[in-house]
């Protein structure tokens, strides 16, 4: 027992991966529905045993980093294998495991080619995401981070649309261009903590406590934010996305918006920010302004889309331009809003993948002009729709508001411009979302192919019955999971804080601003006596 | 702030509703039986019932307590909690509020009842008693809410219900899009609301006060600076002027008229549009403390209530001469609320929710009679064919003119006086409000005489025409009694007696800012001036419409611009279009979109950078063979530059 207990992030990491093993080696490709049922348990249980997590974390403890496991893997060159979870992480993780088995069930009829290397691919790429989520070690990180996209290349590139292959290609090269440069300065930074406490170490705290003159830092800040800004993706870096999106099956457009993206503002939260505050405040202007370009940028650019997937991708560029927001303003209510918005656009935007993907599979079509009236033909398929849609456009009561709400509060103390530019943006999301339900949705059924419309089955029904129900819990009650981060949002702004807080001195990097700030780079370190 | 009493029972009163809108929501079922159909609306209208009931109960223990300890509380939880920002689930239930959820829950009810006549048969029989009690949910929220986060909850959340009801047969291209306009409007109101919700909070925050709590807020009003208090009650009356359809976003009220008429009376004239009068009143102490907003206020109400009545003079659709009657009449509120008279806006809106219900009422009475014909220049003489929507359609009719002794003459009469002799009056506010009372009793009567009165113009229509079935005709009856007698809790206290409503709410909104004192007579003369000019109007209309008919289209084409602008609704639809929609959506489509995304940042700088490592490798092929080690090859050129650039 005390055995699982220790490894219990590795277990839940590896599993999918356990799962992928065990589809390749004991079935054939012809077995399909052993394959998707082999995949989906996998990532049932993935998502039950993780609840452990979700329940075991202790969000009054002052340790926020939990679960910790620390494995030498090459210590020599500081390579551990090292993972734990803090009140941040733990949202996404849950929120990664969480859309696992529905995705599967989504694609259970969508999916008949090679179904085998689809569900592989699947399983592969949730350990990669999961791993990237726990890392605390910027080896193993970087490990996973690239991992990630192999599997979701092969998945646009394979069961994609017609311009599949110039989708994919575009998607890869695009992240992988941005993740050279973040290696690029994770091994200038490695070299530079050598030289500073003589030993090697990828390990994040270590990392943490690197002393850096001021144009490096801006630089490798730079090397990160690009890399992750490319992967958020944040204006003008988006335009991979709604190419990527429109061409991947709906298995990998979920996957795509719900977590994937989350990757690049998890990584400013986790690596770009704490491991630079002074050039994260420093930059904080151009971050900020960038946000807010991309969530008014992003909404007028979805108000005009004729393709309901291409409208949903460039809504998630204005409702990724929120989480940004709040990250870039560091304040408590922003940060949280930003966590607490992560998981909100993966649920609601992943629900409205899952919603026209369940559409284009019937109608094989996601021209809005070609439907008009489906209320009529498929009513419980409108009141998800519906219900979906409130939820992307913030409806309060439901859980898209919170995020927005406490982004914008956060914002108004740091930037009253910003607040008022960025909070346009909420009329606007309306603009857009209703405006495509009133085509799409309402008027008359007059085109003779939606007539016919079967209204969503069982499966269909239980694929998005877990997400609304999220979608309303969070609404109603999010204490239940701002609660659990408080005290990791508290400890990342303590760091910056006292880091970014006196430029003149956090500038001039002089011993005396080293010596004050030594107790907020312990708190980085708490993790490390398990 | 006294000690408020702790009543767990409140929690109940928007509770109940939602429970009705949850069971008749998810229960919905394609075939509807007769016993399916009962049971849905036994449940929609017990429930609020229920909570009328338990209204009625706090109620009568407020009245229990001493005048000054009337405040009673129910937290439920926490609902969000970030840093120094906490938001409570607490409904708490005063004098003000406790008005409200009377009004609320009594009309509510009746309207409810009388729906299950006028939704007789109608396939969606079920989703419209969900949203119809989701409505109630989310209106019992926002008067109940006891911080300024929940009353924004309960306050988008009617206006979702709205959406929803205007739009409800969306399979008309034209009601969806009205129920999106709505929507959308207020969604720009709301943006305000937010704003100013921020600004609130994060002043009080740097004076060492973190709250969004209504008592808390009050007690530390003194706090705050002159410039942040208007520029406060400024933003969050922009909400107001989203969701009370005071101009210039009044735009989205006519044409909610798409949706069921029961609708166009519980949400869109007696409940949810008076949601902005509400929250002045409530936030009544931040915005006494600034004169700046008190004049914005009162004269954005009284301009709305004039310009708002005109146009329903030249309107033919009996639903749309009432909608611009609300936003005029929620001008008048505004006006009282806006000259520190806050009793009097709140008895105005009381007293509106009964008699501009029942005119709704009636009018989906008589368009249930006509085959759902709008159109009063096809209607007239259902006078005797309808005699019960014809007489209590007359009572309403005089109470929104101002005939003494209906409710309206009173509570109309009170926002008159204060208009002129409140701190914040003027001769000038009186005047437009004076002239706006003519217009209304004016267009009020020529839509009595059109529909009830005269030669029926469509013998085909009245034909058919029929009274409606008891249980719409009770419900009218009802409302009725309150439009006729509920002035008489609010008699002026120059006449001798006590004005009831004003003691029940004083203590809540504070007694009235007077201003120079103005002797009895004075007084007498403007009562007589406004019963005056309720008679002017009836007079008019009758010369107009009964009298010589031909008259007014005589003046029509004699004054044929003036008439076009009336009637066209002064071309504000239109002139938005060109301001904002069209530009905004060119802008979008044309350049944003096609040139600048997929043009100049996809097609020239990303897919250009690609390019230009494709031609590169291309030209390198003869070392490289294969185009996946040409990007391969690119990339590593890339790399190492990066990194030269690094180490230089």
């Amino acid at each position: 027992m005390e055995m699982i207990e220790q490894h219990l992030i590795t277990i839940f990491v590896f599993l999918p991966l356990a799962g992928a093993l065990f589809v390749t080696v004991f079935l054939r490709d012809t077995q399909k529905e052993a394959i998707r049922w082999a995949t989906f348990l996998t990532m049932l249980a993935g998502f039950l045993l993780s609840l452990k997590l979700f329940f075991g974390y202790d969000a009054d403890s002052t340790q926020t980093m939990q679960f910790v496991q620390s494995t030498p893997w090459l210590p020599e060159y500081g390579i551990v294998y090292k993972v734990g979870i803090d009140g941040m992480s733990l949202l996404l993780f849950l929120m990664t495991t969480f859309l696992g088995p529905l995705v599967i069930l989504s694609s259970w009829r969508s999916i008949e080619d090679r179904v085998k290397g689809f569900h592989v691919s699947m399983l592969l790429l949730q350990t990669a995401m999961l791993g990237a989520f726990v890392s605390l070690n910027l080896f193993l990180f970087y490990i996973f981070w690239e991992a990630m996209l192999i599997p979701m290349y092969f998945i646009i590139g394979i069961w994609g649309g017609p311009r599949r292959i110039y989708a994919a290609v575009k998607f890869f090269l695009y992240t992988l261009f941005g993740s050279l440069l973040m290696l690029v300065a994770i091994l200038y930074l490695y070299f530079v903590h050598v030289k500073q406490f003589g030993f090697y170490s990828f390990d994040l705290f270590d990392l943490y406590r690197v002393h850096l003159a001021v144009g490096p830092e801006k630089i490798l800040f730079l090397a990160f934010a690009l890399s992750f800004a490319i992967k958020v993706p944040m204006f003008p870096f988006h335009t991979w996305l709604p190419d990527a999106h429109v061409e991947a099956p709906t298995a990998g457009s979920v996957i795509l918006a719900g977590v994937l993206l989350k990757m690049g503002t998890y990584g400013f939260l986790r690596f770009a920010i704490p491991l630079f505050p002074a050039a994260a405040a420093y930059f904080y202007p151009l971050i900020a302004v960038l946000a807010v370009i991309g969530i008014i940028y992003g909404a007028l650019v979805a108000m005009v889309q004729p393709d309901l997937k291409k409208l949903v991708a460039y809504s998630s560029v204005s409702h990724l331009g929120f989480v940004m927001l709040g990250l870039a303003v560091l304040n408590a209510q922003g940060v949280e809003g930003s966590v607490i918005q992560m998981v909100n656009h993966g649920l609601s935007t992943g629900a409205l993948f899952l919603i026209v993907g369940m559409i284009y599979d019937r109608r094989h079509t996601r021209l809005i002009s070609d439907f008009g009236g489906i209320a009529k033909a498929m009513p419980i398929f409108a009141t998800f729709f519906m219900i979906v849609t409130l939820s992307s456009i913030g409806l309060p009561g439901l859980n898209g508001f919170i995020g927005e709400f406490l982004i914008l509060i956060g914002t108004f103390k740091k930037s009253v411009v910003l607040a008022v530019l960025a909070a346009s943006g909420v009329i606007l999301a309306a603009v857009y979302m209703l405006w495509m339900f009133k085509r799409a949705v309402f008027g008359p059924l007059d085109k003779e192919e939606n007539k016919s419309l079967k209204d969503l089955n069982l499966r269909e029904i239980a694929v998005l019955v877990p997400i609304v129900v999220m979608i309303v819990w969070i609404g109603v009650y999010p204490q239940t999971f701002l609660r659990k981060m408080d005290r990791s949002v508290e400890g990342l702004l303590a760091r910056t804080e006292q880091v970014a807080a006196p430029p003149v001195q956090s500038r001039e990097r002089d011993s005396i601003s080293m010596m004050e700030s030594k107790s907020v780079y312990d708190f980085g370190r708490q993790g490390h006596g398990d | 702030m006294e000690e408020a009493i702790v009543f767990p029972y409140l929690r109940w009163i928007p509770l109940l509703p939602l429970i009705g809108f949850l069971i008749n929501g998810l229960g919905a079922r394609a075939d509807l039986t007769p016993a399916r159909v009962r049971r849905i609306h036994w449940i929609a209208c017990l429930a609020p019932f229920g909570s009328f009931l338990i209204s009625v109960f706090a109620f009568t223990k407020l009245l229990g307590l001493p005048a000054e300890g009337r405040l009673l509380t129910d937290t439920v939880f926490t609902w969000i909690a970030a840093g120094n920002f906490t938001a409570n689930l607490t409904f708490s239930l005063d004098p003000l509020s406790s008005v409200m959820t009377l009004v609320v829950t009594g009309v509510g009810f009746l309207i409810h009842v009388y729906s299950i006549g006028y939704m007789h048969g109608d396939g969606s029989y079920s989703r419209y008693f969900s949203y119809l009690n989701l409505f109630m949910a989310m209106m019992l929220v926002l008067v109940l809410g006891g911080n300024l986060l929940l009353l924004f909850l309960g306050w988008e959340g009617v206006g979702l219900c709205s959406y929803f009801l205007i739009g409800f047969w969306y399979e008309d291209p034209e009601k969806a899009y009205a129920g999106l306009k709505a929507f959308v409007v207020n969604r720009i109101g709301d943006f305000g609301f937010l704003l100013g919700l921020f600004l609130l909070f994060w002043s009080l925050g740097q004076k060492g006060v973190w709250t969004i709590e209504f008592g808390s807020i009050q007690e530390h009003v003194h706090l705050l600076s002159p410039a942040v208090i208007t520029a406060v009650c400024l933003l969050l009356f922009m909400g107001a002027m989203g969701k009370s359809a005071q101009i210039p976003l009044y735009v989205w009220l006519p044409d909610a008229m798409a949706g069921p008429t029961p609708v166009s009376a519980l949400i869109h004239a007696a409940t949810m549009v008076t949601a902005g009068v509400y929250m002045v009143a409530r936030m009544h102490f931040l915005f006494i403390a600034s004169d700046f907003a008190m004049h914005w206020v009162a004269w954005t109400g009284a301009i709305t209530a004039l310009f708002a009545a005109t146009i329903g003079v030249c309107q033919n659709d009996i639903k749309k001469v009432l909608a611009y009657s609300t936003v005029s009449q929620l001008g008048y509120m505004f006006v009282g609320v806006g000259v520190g008279a806050y009793a009097a806006g709140i008895f105005h809106l009381m007293t509106h929710a009964f008699f501009k219900a029942l005119l709704f009422l009636g009018a989906g009475s008589v368009m249930h009679a006509m085959g759902n014909e709008t159109d009063i220049r096809k209607m007239g003489g259902l006078r005797k064919k309808m005699p019960w929507t014809f007489w209590t359609f007359i009572v309403a009719t005089l109470a929104i003119s101002g005939f003494p002794p209906f409710s309206g003459f009173f509570s109309k009469d009170e926002i008159l006086w204060q208009s002129y002799s409140s701190h914040f009056g003027s001769t000038a506010l009186w005047a437009v409000l004076w002239i706006a009372a003519a217009v209304t009793s004016f267009y009020m009567f020529r839509l009595v005489f059109l529909t009830f009165f005269g030669e029926p113009r469509d013998a085909h229509l009245h034909e058919h025409a029929h009274e409606s079935p008891a249980v719409m005709t009770v419900p009218l009856a009802l409302l009725a009694v309150g439009a006729a007698a509920a002035g008489l809790v609010g008699i002026p206290a120059s006449w001798g007696f006590t004005n009831l409503f004003e003691h029940f709410l004083e203590p809540v909104v504070g007694g009235l800012p007077h201003g120079a004192h103005v002797s009895h007579a004075v007084e007498l003369l403007f009562v007589g001036l406004s019963i005056a000019v309720a008679f002017a109007g009836l007079f008019l209309a009758w010369w107009f419409y009964l009298r010589s008919r031909e008259l007014p289209e005589r003046l029509a084409g004699r004054y044929a611009r003036l008439y076009d602008l009336v009637y066209n609704k002064y071309y504000v639809d239109e002139l938005y279009d060109a301001l904002f929609v069209r530009p905004i959506r060119n802008l979008s489509e044309k350049f944003l979109w096609k040139i600048f995304d997929a043009g100049f940042i996809d097609n020239g700088l990303v897919n250009g950078t690609a390019r230009f490592f494709q031609r590169s490798a291309r030209s390198l092929r003869r070392i490289q063979v294969g185009d996946v080690q040409g990007y391969a090859f690119a990339m590593v050129v890339g790399m190492l530059a990066i990194i030269g650039f690094l180490l230089l």
